[in-house]
């Protein structure tokens, strides 16, 4: 059992996510694609710029899914490792990935539920691969932030955070 | 677990207002999101019941500025503290960097305090995380009222202190916030730590302010 631990996201993770989301986008013709953490925040934008607020967003979808986990779990399954959430004009398809991270899919009626779901299983697993190798990476211990950070971070607290 | 992005320069750390049922941690956060200024704060989201009792939790990003580079967020969360809606609360403490436990200070509510503190502690383990390792701090609410109990009586209750076994951290170390008084001591042969604790009235804002200053501070070092 353990304290918090931090974790790190790269520019070349982010760079080689952000190939992997291009081309599912492309392939299942979806608007947009989204990465948020089980904790609820968010990692990665592909695609169409959201119009909505992103960290509201990543908050809800990790409960979302949190929730789901539950009643899953209630049925006797270990997990509903997909949801779909289906709009007048709007959709959403959500995957998880690593049992750490949830794909969100955002499309339209340009592109089918089906076509979305069969994109989505193979850049999953793709993810998968690539989201293992990171928490590996951070299980052997990373840089932090660099010296100076935490005082100057303190004065901002003090400045911000008075009556 | 907080989250370091080098990818968009950012830092995300999550802070949990845990604690009985209205005891003021939503009161907690509707202070924050009133007072800090409005470029600093995102969206306020509250899952809530038609009563305005907290259903799954609310939510408050807060803006700390850039920072070496770096955009730096807290994400404060508040549980549901009714004891039914436990299943809920343990969802809301998955990857939390720093806890505020909200006691409500009235006489009556010192079982309730006891149990959800329990609840705590379990729901945590339940995660793998050890609250004795994390950035912790108790906030006791409602100092104004005339059936308050006194501090002494609280803090033997919900901050009696757990025992230090690492030699190193055996030193005696007093409280930044009450310098009078010890975060470690040795007590009959035993070192024993407790938690910062702070008097708050939250509905007025008394000590709002100052637990958040608090727990962010001891989150930050965590990155250090």
């Amino acid at each position: 059992m353990s304290g918090a631990s931090s974790w790190s996201f790269r520019e070349e993770d982010a760079a080689r996510i952000g190939v992997l989301l291009n081309s599912l986008l492309r392939e299942a013709n979806a608007r947009t694609a989204l990465l948020v953490d089980r904790t609820g925040q968010m990692l990665a934008t592909v695609g169409e710029a959201p119009r909505f607020d992103p960290v509201a967003f990543a908050s809800l979808t990790a409960a979302d899914f949190s929730a789901n986990d539950q009643l899953a779990r209630m049925l006797g399954e270990n997990e509903f490792a997909a949801l779909f959430h289906q709009g007048d004009k709007d959709s959403l398809y959500l995957a998880d990935v690593a049992r750490r991270v949830i794909l969100v899919v955002l499309f339209d009626n340009r592109t089918t539920l089906g076509l979305v779901k069969l994109r989505v299983r193979g850049v999953v697993a793709a993810l998968s691969t690539l989201f293992t190798e990171m928490f590996a990476r951070e299980a052997l211990g990373e840089r932090r932030v660099e010296t100076g950070f935490v005082g100057e971070a303190e004065d901002e607290i003090d400045k911000l955070f008075r009556n | 677990m907080s989250l370091i992005n080098y990818a968009s320069r950012e830092i995300n750390c999550k802070l949990v207002y845990y604690g009985p049922g209205l005891g003021g941690k939503t009161t907690n956060l509707e202070y924050i999101y009133e007072k800090v200024a409005p470029a600093s704060k995102g969206k306020m989201i509250s899952l809530a019941t038609e009563t305005e009792r907290t259903l799954f939790f609310d939510f408050l990003p807060v803006d700390l500025g850039t920072i070496r580079g770096f955009k730096t967020r807290f994400h404060l969360y508040t549980v549901p503290g009714q004891v039914y809606y436990n299943a809920s609360r343990k969802l809301i403490l998955k990857g939390v960097d720093g806890v505020i436990f909200v006691g409500d200070s009235q006489v009556e509510r010192m079982e309730a305090n006891i149990e959800s503190m329990q609840n705590l502690y379990d729901n945590m383990t339940q995660h793998g995380l050890d609250l004795t390792r994390l950035p912790f701090v108790i906030q006791y609410n409602k100092r104004d009222l005339p059936n308050a109990a006194p501090l002494a009586q609280l803090q033997e209750a919900l901050n009696p202190g757990w025992p230090v076994e690492d030699p190193v951290r055996q030193r005696a170390t007093p409280d930044p916030n009450r310098p009078e008084e010890m975060l470690v001591q040795e007590i009959d042969g035993m070192w024993l730590e407790r938690v910062p604790y702070f008097e708050a009235v939250a509905l007025r804002g008394d000590g709002v302010f100052d637990t958040l200053r608090a727990i962010s501070k001891l989150v930050l070092k965590t990155l250090g």
